[in-house]
């Protein structure tokens, strides 16, 4: 296995511009190894746009980063991270188990899919087509389609977006599986409790800059609690 | 519940391996899906079944078996393509299988690879249908092997110009105007009906488009006659479409 550097993910002074808008204005953030950080923020604060910079989808105007030691995008750093994005990702003709068939063909080692199914719960609907599923069914499936590759780091754009309280609860008690196994997790997600449970690290976006970070209790040493911190330090999306 | 282990293992499968998966997942997926089969046999095979049964009123079935396949071609690189590529983009499905160790490349290696599965089992059966209908090519020793060339280009140019078209609208705007190109250009891009039927004026425009020179052709080939200018036509789309889809293509909606 290539060495893992100490921060697995780091971002300094990243700008990313469509058009004259900059989605990302001088961003810096690092992601420990082995640990889960999580980015918060409102609709439109930049969180997509920082996980398709650090899969190597949009090129930054400006600033550098690593992703496991390498350039995002590249074909050593891509064999080596997992993906969820926010969006259903997955053909609406395919099965499930298709889907996980076919993306641990990808990779050398991947893990058992069959396994994996039955670990995550999806075998009552692993034979169904994803245009079939429950918005929370195809969550769980992106997020299965995240981990089979046996990455050293996922990326999960609000990964318990839609999942009702019972599926949110096994998707923590999994996230802290991944990360007990050495996994690095960077999520995003709108869910306070969510970050506040699990999160080693926090990162509150706020129009593409980062307006505070650190740990829950760094966060909330002044007694506010994190959401309080949250509605402190972001603006609401324009026109709400 | 099931343990699992975790643990970070990461690698890549060989990119052979890869590809080959990836364009077998991608034919699997459009043959199940009706209206690409539709497109891909059902239209074809109506036109060669409609115009044999007419006999001659409809035209030379030696020129119009040629013809269909060339409208195969057309609907399998152009359409299906546009159409499949532009859901893929609105799901998230690129953007998942970029960050992969598919990558962009392999991705595009994969969908071309699917294109020409479905395209060689689409070609075997309407010219199989087309020879129990009578058909008989005359393909000679140069004529043969233009055609070859003439059906990968245009398919190569097709796939271009429908992966730039998905990456640039919304994947229901792709959908409609797909089949809106795909049924101007079959029947006045000079696919089915030979370019000397069409009004003198307009002959030298249409001379141009791919769909014309595919069609022209492939006609040609099948009666012995080897073209030249179709495949300098196709080296101009196929430079300029692959120009476009490269600097153009985008993963994300």
């Amino acid at each position: 296995m290539p060495n893992r550097p100490v921060d697995a993910l780091v971002v300094d002074g990243l700008t990313v511009r469509f058009g004259s808008h900059a989605a990302l204005a001088d961003l810096t953030l690092s992601a420990r190894s082995a640990a889960l950080t999580a980015v918060l923020g409102p609709n439109g604060a930049g969180k997509t746009t920082l996980i398709r910079s650090c899969t190597g989808l949009l090129k930054p105007a400006e600033g550098h980063m690593t992703v496991l030691g390498g350039a995002p995008g590249t074909a050593g750093v891509r064999s080596r991270i997992g993906l969820m994005p926010q969006n259903t990702a997955a053909w609406s003709g395919i099965r499930a188990r298709e889907l996980l068939d076919y993306l641990a063909g990808l990779y050398s080692q991947p893990l058992n899919v069959e396994r994996l199914i039955t670990r995550l719960g999806i075998s009552g609907y692993a034979t169904t087509t994803y245009r079939r599923l429950s918005g929370g069914q195809q969550q769980v499936v992106n997020l299965a389609a995240a981990l089979v590759g046996r990455p050293d780091l996922v990326f999960l754009d609000e990964p318990t977006a839609g999942l009702d309280p019972h599926a949110r609860r096994a998707t923590w008690q999994l996230l802290r599986e991944l990360r007990a196994a050495g996994v690095t997790i960077v999520l995003t997600t709108h869910a306070m409790d969510e970050a506040e449970a699990l999160a080693d690290e926090i990162y509150i976006l706020d129009r593409g800059r980062i307006a505070v970070s650190g740990t829950v209790r760094d966060l909330t040493r002044g007694g506010q609690n994190l959401e309080s911190v949250y509605l402190a330090n972001t603006h609401a999306q324009a026109g709400t | 519940m099931t343990a699992l282990d975790f643990s970070p293992a990461p690698g890549a499968a060989p990119p052979v391996r890869r590809v080959l998966r990836h364009g077998r997942l991608e034919a699997r997926l459009l043959v199940r899906n009706g209206e690409q089969l539709l497109l891909a046999l059902v239209i074809p095979l109506v036109i060669l079944v409609t115009v044999r049964v007419a006999g001659g009123r409809l035209g030379d079935f030696a020129e119009l078996a040629p013809s269909v396949l060339a409208v195969a071609v057309w609907s399998s690189g152009f359409t299906s393509v546009a159409i499949s590529t532009g859901f893929e983009r609105r799901y998230g499905v690129l953007e998942r299988l970029v960050a992969t160790p598919l990558g962009p490349s392999g991705l595009i290696a994969g969908k071309s690879l699917a294109v020409l599965m479905i395209l060689a089992g689409q070609l075997v059966i309407l010219a199989g249908v087309a020879a129990v209908l009578g058909w008989r090519p005359a393909f000679t020793a140069a004529s043969g092997p233009t055609a070859v060339l003439l059906v990968i280009m245009a398919t190569a140019t097709f796939v271009c110009l429908g992966l730039l078209l998905a990456s640039r609208l919304r994947a229901e705007a792709t959908l409609g105007l797909a089949n809106l190109i795909y049924l101007l250009l079959l029947a006045g891009g000079a696919l089915i009906v030979p370019l000397d039927r069409y009004p003198a004026a307009v002959q030298p425009v249409l001379e141009v488009l791919p769909t014309a020179a595919l069609g022209e052709g492939l006609r040609a080939a099948a009666g012995g006659i080897t073209l030249g200018w179709p495949l300098l036509v196709l080296v101009f789309w196929l430079a300029a479409a692959g120009l476009a889809a490269w600097k153009g293509f985008r993963w994300t909606s």
